[in-house]
């Protein structure tokens, strides 16, 4: 479980988080949703301590991040995992070095069992056959599967991703929206996913935390969020014509 | 303030830097492939500027030497002096804060906007000390053996040029190479070389480090790398030079 506790952040003067409190519960796919430039990415880069926030704590299953020092927020940072937006593979890497990479670096396992582990995430996320290829000749919706590969490769205990869909078709998202639910009910992690894709959001939230204008305007579940009361989320939510016939 | 801010950057990269390793043997490999990339793929183009820059000393010298009181082993004996005092050592290492620091702040810069070095950092590795550490020790294992190559071929190469254009002999020009050698010039001029490799690998690291933005800000950065590490490279000869020579 991971609490984000009175988060306050701003940049030359401009507050761009304010007051933000969520619990991402484990074993469920939370979401974080909001309009480009609500402060999501901000939020999630301060939860994973690539930002400081100003005022506020986040902690995991208990234990105070912010508090921690750099060793301990090492030892945390090795039960994440994240899928970033434009995937952030490592060009030089082959996809199972990719795969390998936080393996090599943290583990002392031989050489034969690191690849055995790879291989297996790999086939979890059914790209076995692709172990060989660089990064550059992988589509979008493959080269966000190897990110998921990546980031479960050291069995995380929270895994977030940035925007898990951009840039992939309707289809493929619906591959990598199933990918990431059952990874989270399988491995019983805290998944944390930042979007603004509502079809993944009614497809697979289980824990919605809207965010607008630095503040979390509402919280809810999926089968919440057509009925909910906060104008900025229903404008939000039925801004596209598509919604507006479906829900 | 801006200048306070960048020193305060780069100290703190620094100290990033030199932290103990997450594993030896990764950074061994990292190592190992950056000899390659910074030592071994330079030795072609530090091998041609060598033979030319050779071969040009040596006949500007003979043409600005036309009295008969100067002997003519002099032309070997200027021609090894400015090679190994200056021009093997700055403009190589010039022509290398190009090809080396212009390669390193775009590689990093690529990591930085495509959020690869936000990984490394979220899964806990010290991302200045994985990415940067191996590039400045092979900098500094492998600088001086490409300075003792091109001071090699740039003597070699301006005894060969000199004896064919009919300037001297290669008799006088070996004569004026080994005249008066001191031990101490090539330790100045690897000495320098030492400094030329760190002040290259860490300076376009940082401006690689810090790129924000995109494809436009990694031009820029690799622009500012090659620019800012010359600049440093003649301030730090003209100390040097204060400081060992004289």
């Amino acid at each position: 479980m991971i609490e984000v506790r009175n988060i306050h952040k701003a940049f030359n003067g401009k507050q761009v988080l304010n007051d933000v409190s969520i619990t991402f519960d484990q074993g469920k796919v939370n979401f974080i949703i909001g309009r480009s430039g609500s402060g999501k990415s901000v939020l999630t880069k301060c939860i994973v301590g690539l930002i400081e926030p100003d005022e506020g704590d986040v902690s995991y299953d208990g234990l105070s991040f912010t508090l921690m020092n750099n060793k301990e927020k090492q030892e945390i940072r090795k039960k994440i995992g994240m899928l970033f937006q434009g995937s952030a593979l490592f060009d030089s890497l082959s996809v199972v070095k990719n795969v390998m990479f936080p393996l090599d670096m943290f583990t002392n396992l031989s050489e034969k069992e690191k690849l055995e582990k790879a291989m297996q995430t790999l086939e979890r996320v059914e790209l076995a056959d692709s172990a060989n290829l660089l990064p550059a000749s992988l589509s979008g919706g493959m080269m966000k599967r190897v990110g998921i590969a990546r980031a479960l490769s050291m069995n995380p205990k929270f895994l977030f991703c940035d925007e898990p869909n951009s840039g992939l078709d309707p289809q493929t998202s619906i591959i990598i929206d199933n990918l990431i639910k059952d990874l989270t009910y399988e491995l019983n992690i805290t998944t944390v996913v930042i979007s603004h894709d509502l079809n993944s959001v009614i497809e697979i939230g289980d824990r919605i935390n809207f965010i607008h204008e630095g503040r979390v305007a509402w919280k809810g579940d999926r089968e919440g969020i057509v009925k909910a009361d906060s104008q900025s989320l229903n404008d939000f939510v039925f801004a596209s014509n598509l919604m507006k016939k479906i829900l | 303030m801006n200048i306070l801010h960048t020193i305060g950057e780069y100290a703190l990269l620094m100290r990033r830097l030199f932290q103990k390793p997450e594993k030896f043997s990764v950074y061994w490999k990292q190592l190992i492939h950056e000899l390659d990339k910074i030592g071994v793929q330079s030795i072609g183009i530090v091998a041609l500027l060598s033979i030319f820059m050779g071969g040009v000393i040596t006949l500007q010298t003979a043409s600005n030497i036309d009295s008969a009181w100067i002997p003519a082993y002099t032309i070997g004996f200027a021609t090894r002096q400015s090679v190994i005092l200056e021009f093997s050592p700055t403009l190589i290492s010039l022509i290398l804060a190009g090809k080396v620091g212009s390669n390193i702040a775009s590689e990093i810069g690529t990591m930085r906007i495509s959020e690869q070095i936000d990984a490394l950092d979220i899964m806990g590795v010290n991302s200045a000390a994985y990415l940067i550490l191996p590039k400045v020790i092979a900098s500094l294992i492998i600088f001086p053996f490409l300075i003792i190559i091109s001071m090699f071929l740039g003597m070699l190469a301006g005894g060969f040029f000199g004896s064919a254009a009919g300037l001297i002999s290669m008799v006088d020009y070996i004569y004026g190479i080994q005249f008066e050698f001191k031990m101490f010039s090539v330790i100045y001029a690897l000495a320098k070389t030492f400094v030329f490799a760190f002040i290259i690998t860490t300076v376009s690291s940082y401006f690689g480090y810090y790129t924000r933005g995109g494809a436009l800000q990694v031009g820029e950065a690799s622009t500012k790398a090659v620019v800012y590490s010359s600049i440093y490279i003649l301030m730090a000869n003209y100390v040097l030079t204060q400081l060992l020579l004289l």
